[in-house]
């Protein structure tokens, strides 16, 4: 079990890290999720040990390992550029960290054709890396990584160079490959889906802090403040400021949306009102959608889906259809939403009302 | 980042450190010593003080060397910088040419210094020497030995010709770190020649300058093998500097004392000029 | 803005090139028309990047010709061919001001001080740096860095195309969503000729009217997002495009049905003439419904992403996605059926027609 207590990390007068708490699992995969500069790399480091802390402590299995070199703990890192020895091949590159922990050679032989197999790199072992495609390097960085057998494995971006396609085979393969271990995974992405591809735990970051950790889906689902569910999505989370009247919210044109029931009794006053592209429909999916009035700006297809840029107000929203949909710019559009897809933020950026799940 | 502690690493750098303390230390404390006491030889010494620190500062041969050296460096920098960059630049980036040139470049530096003396004194001879006596029979009136004008000239070109090449080196490292789409864009904005060397090469270039500039100053500053051995310090004293002065003094003169002092204050000098070396590099460091 | 005409191009990088395989375009013949947004969409090492420096002219093709309104500029230099690209890193001149950095390209051509003053203005509205004219460009931010590299490439309107070398690669997720809708925006408004090499789908299936897939040196189909998404010509086309891609299956044909193991799909017709070889049957994961009736499948896993869910289960033996909606649940008997607007057969990868 890793645990981060109270770390902040000050580089120059700036927090690069601010005041972080976190408890991972063995055999959990984490994924940290947020734009660059976020400090997920700033984070992993102190995670790792490459970095000490400012303040604050970090224990590994009831252990205070705070000031203990990254030499002396037991970790794994895979970078984002496909970090190799570019004079080894494949087979020496494995090996490597078995070689420094003094193992034998049958024991080292075995591990490295294992990792090898699991990461389907058996065809390439005579072969140095830069040979090498950038999927099979990264796979060859990712067996390094896997075969040192350690307790937690940090990996920042791994698949960001790679072309898409690759990347959805790579995380298809990356679950299965964690499970095996029952190490400690943690993972860096800047993509949303991603983090929801990966499922297990997600810790989202801004600007230094944790603003929220726990299973995947719980945290897209139920975010606990603006800055949260803006992290977590992808298109970019559709908002608009409203003011709370009575039973309903205000919006432009005269449409009333109706207040969650558990706001009922909150304070008359401004609130910012978050929702999915995914839960704009153009037309009414169920009875309880309410009907909104907005200027189509421009159509993006993908053949699957489409994504439609409206601007109601000052806002700028997008709504994501399935299939095809064209629709003329500038052409005025009737698009829905149902209530209970919406989460309302206080002033503060807090949650005050999460959205309820229509199924189980 | 920080660094492990590790004491091991002590033990290994101490032999190093008496190696520096039995040569460098305790000589130099010998030579304040020296620069604060008066001898009549017989080993009786007198406290001094500060006399002869005021002597030297107050005489002109002090003054005169002082001033050979800056004018000196400023000519030498003023021709190798430029130089260095117009050589760097031209210079090919790949293919087979990139070792071929670098090997031409790096050679002049892997001579020894006194043999680099050596050379140019034999080369400027007009009665031996190749270009001594080419420049007479083309009716030049060039005689280093005895016409102060031609003796600053060698020194000068001999100078160009032994450590350009640093500068070519360095400046040849900014440039290749330029990756290609800047050259691919500036090509796409119809920029000229010169537009690309001001906005995308010099820019680039800037922080290897600096450390270029800096190491020829202080090193041509403090120069004494290379125009001792051509022209001894003549003729006369015109190409007398600090360095050739306060041996003279020394050896020559055995005014201990005197040369004491002045070997402190040449000390400080180059002390004071690389402690601004390193805070004009750590500060361009925090600035990035 | 320029039509391009891409004749019969071929490029090797290599001197003597003695088979395909040296090739790293095989044979390249298409036409940009004016005006129009195009993506070239494939893996690394497609040739995708190499055919965009052929346009520009930082790479001279080794074979065929290039020509512009017609005019043959194959041996012409990037600067007289007059074009913009916009590279992966943002490339800009830091030690000049935001404004000088747009103004760059068209004093190096001599325009009027008035007339540069003008159009930099404009390009700064259009890209939303009007606040940061007087900044010096080295301490953006990445973003605002590419905007700046777009920025240059716009200022000169009458460029003959604008290229894109998969420029939102350094962008955060939710920046390259504003970026390409401006992107698209600024198309429509001033109708560009614009080619954007991009290895992610979304992108080119988002920004382009028109797409070229690529594959090994070789187009393998040019057609609007519409018509790769349900007519892909390729089984490559089908993979590539589509997030999971085409769900791809060997059957054996029997008239209007197809057999797979021992299950029968019923096609949307019969197959015209030509299919011969190996058949395989291409549908989307989109177009799989699961639900109490059909093919009984057993589901190995569930991927929820929020907006819908991936099944991925296995039909006869066979892997197979299927795409579920948010709210729909998982039957406790899974079976599946086929819509037949979203079946393909293909013949040695190749699509081939079905009747009506």
């Amino acid at each position: 079990m890793l645990e981060l207590r109270n770390v902040t990390r000050t580089v120059a007068g700036v927090d690069h890290i601010s005041d972080v708490s976190l408890t991972l699992q063995h055999g959990s995969l984490n994924v940290l999720l947020g734009p660059t500069l976020s400090g997920k790399t700033s984070l992993m480091r102190l995670m790792a040990g490459l970095d000490a802390p400012s303040s604050g402590s970090v224990w590994f299995d009831g252990v205070d390992v705070t000031g203990v070199p990254v030499q002396k703990r037991n970790i794994a890192m895979v970078y984002q550029q496909f970090i190799n020895y570019p004079a080894m091949t494949v087979y020496e590159n494995i090996a490597s960290p078995l070689r420094v922990s003094g193992v034998n050679q049958a024991t080292i032989d075995s591990e490295v054709r294992r990792a090898a197999s699991l990461l389907k790199l058996t065809p390439y072992l005579d072969r140095t890396p830069l040979s090498l495609s950038g999927g099979q390097q990264q796979r060859t960085a990712l067996a390094r990584a896997i075969v040192k057998n350690a307790g937690l494995v940090l990996l920042d971006e791994p698949l960001a160079n790679l072309d898409y396609k690759l990347r959805e085979e790579l995380r298809a393969e990356l679950p299965k490959l964690f499970a095996e271990t029952g190490a400690i995974f943690v993972y860096a992405t800047t993509e949303p889906h991603e983090a929801l591809l990966l499922g297990g735990n997600t810790a989202t970051l801004s600007e230094g802090r944790i603003t929220q950790f726990g299973p995947t889906i719980d945290v897209f689902r139920k975010p606990d403040d603006l800055l949260t569910a803006m992290t977590f999505a992808d298109p970019p989370l559709n908002t608009i400021v409203l003011r709370k009247s009575g039973a309903h919210f205000l919006l432009d044109g005269g449409v009333n949306l109706p207040v969650p029931a558990e706001m009922a009794h909150a304070e008359d006053e401004v609130y910012t009102i978050g929702f999915h592209p995914h839960h704009l429909a153009p037309h009414r999916k169920t009875p309880a959608a309410v009907p909104i009035s907005a200027k189509v700006s421009i159509t993006e297809i993908t053949g699957s889906e489409s994504f439609v840029h409206l601007d109601f107000a000052d806002a700028r929203w997008v709504m994501l259809a399935h299939g095809i949909r064209v629709f003329e710019p500038d052409e005025t559009l009737e698009v829905f939403i149902d209530p209970r897809h919406i989460m309302v933020f206080d002033a503060s950026g807090r949650s005050v009302a999460g959205p309820q799940r229509m199924a189980a | 980042m920080d660094k492990t502690w590790n004491n091991k690493a002590w033990f290994m750098v101490l032999p190093v450190l008496l190696l520096v303390a039995f040569s460098a230390l305790i000589p130099l404390m010998t030579v304040v010593n020296y620069s604060v006491q008066d001898t009549f030889g017989n080993n009786e010494f007198f406290w001094a003080g500060t006399a002869w620190y005021e002597e030297v500062l107050e005489s002109d041969r002090f003054w005169d060397s002082m001033g050979r050296n800056l004018l000196f460096s400023a000519i030498i920098l003023a021709i190798q910088v430029p130089l260095g960059i117009f050589i760097a630049l031209n210079m090919p980036r790949k293919g087979w040419g990139v070792p071929v040139c670098l090997v031409l470049m790096a050679l002049p530096l892997l001579i020894p210094w006194n043999v680099v003396g050596t050379i140019w004194q034999v080369f400027g001879r007009i009665d031996i020497g190749l270009l001594g006596y080419t420049l007479a029979a083309l009716g030049f009136d060039y005689n280093y030995v005895s016409d102060p004008f031609d003796a600053w000239i060698t020194v000068i070109v001999m100078d160009v010709w032994h450590w350009t090449s640093l500068v070519v080196l360095l400046c040849y490292a900014g440039l290749v770190s330029i990756p290609d789409a800047y050259y691919q864009a500036a090509k796409i904005d119809g920029a000229s020649r010169w537009a690309i060397f001001r906005y995308i090469q010099l820019p680039k270039m800037n922080r290897v300058l600096l450390i270029a500039v800096l190491l020829r100053f202080m090193d041509s500053f403090m120069i004494y093998t290379e125009p001792f051995v051509v022209t001894g310090g003549g003729p006369g004293n015109t190409t007398t500097f600090l360095s050739i002065d306060l041996v003279k003094l020394a050896i020559g003169e055995f005014n201990l004392g005197e040369a004491a002092a002045m070997s402190i204050i040449y000390f400080l000098i180059v002390l004071l000029l690389s402690w601004v070396f390193y805070t004009v590099m750590t500060s361009y460091d925090a600035e990035r | 803005m320029a039509r391009i005409d891409l004749n019969h191009i071929r490029h090797a990088y290599m001197p003597h090139p003695k088979s395909d395989a040296d090739y790293a375009l095989k044979e390249v013949h298409h036409t940009f028309e004016d005006g129009g947004a195009y993506a070239l969409l494939g893996p690394s090492g497609c040739g995708k990047t190499t055919l965009l420096n052929i346009i520009s002219g930082l790479l001279h093709a080794s074979h065929g010709e290039l020509l512009f309104d017609g005019k043959d500029v194959t041996r012409l230099s990037t600067q007289e061919r007059n074009i913009a690209q916009v590279f992966q890193f943002p490339v800009i001149y830091d030690t000049m001001t935001v404004y000088d950095n747009l103004a760059f390209p068209l004093r190096n051509r001599g325009v009027a001080e008035a007339d540069v003053d003008r159009k930099v203005r404009e390009t700064l509205e259009m890209i939303g740096l009007a606040d940061w004219a007087k900044r010096r460009a080295r301490g953006l931010t990445a973003d605002q860095k590419q905007k700046i590299s777009l920025g240059r490439g716009l200022v000169r309107s009458d460029v003959n195309a604008i290229l894109f070398d998969e420029p939102l690669t350094v962008i955060d997720p939710h920046m390259k969503w504003v970026l390409r809708s401006q992107l698209k925006q600024l198309h429509r408004r001033f109708g560009y000729t614009m080619v954007y090499v991009t290895h992610d789908q979304t992108e080119a299936l988002t920004f382009a009217e028109r797409v070229v897939v690529m594959y090994d040196g070789e187009i393998v189909q040019i057609g609007t997002p519409a018509e790769l998404f349900e007519r892909p010509k390729h089984t490559f086309v089908g993979y590539f495009i589509g997030s999971p891609g085409m769900n791809v299956m060997p059957v054996e044909i029997d008239g209007r049905n197809a057999r797979l193991g021992g299950q029968v799909i019923a096609l949307p017709g019969a197959p015209k003439a030509g299919a011969e070889g190996s058949i395989e049957l291409g549908i989307r994961p989109e177009y799989v419904r699961l639900g109490i009736e059909g093919m009984p499948v057993s589901i190995s896993k569930v991927e929820d992403i929020g907006r819908h869910k991936v099944v991925r289960a296995s039909l006869e033996g066979r892997e197979i996605a299927a795409i579920l909606g948010e709210d729909e649940s998982i039957p406790a008997d899974p079976k599946i059926t086929f819509d037949p607007v979203g079946i393909n057969i293909y013949a040695n990868s190749w699509r081939v027609e079905t009747g009506g």
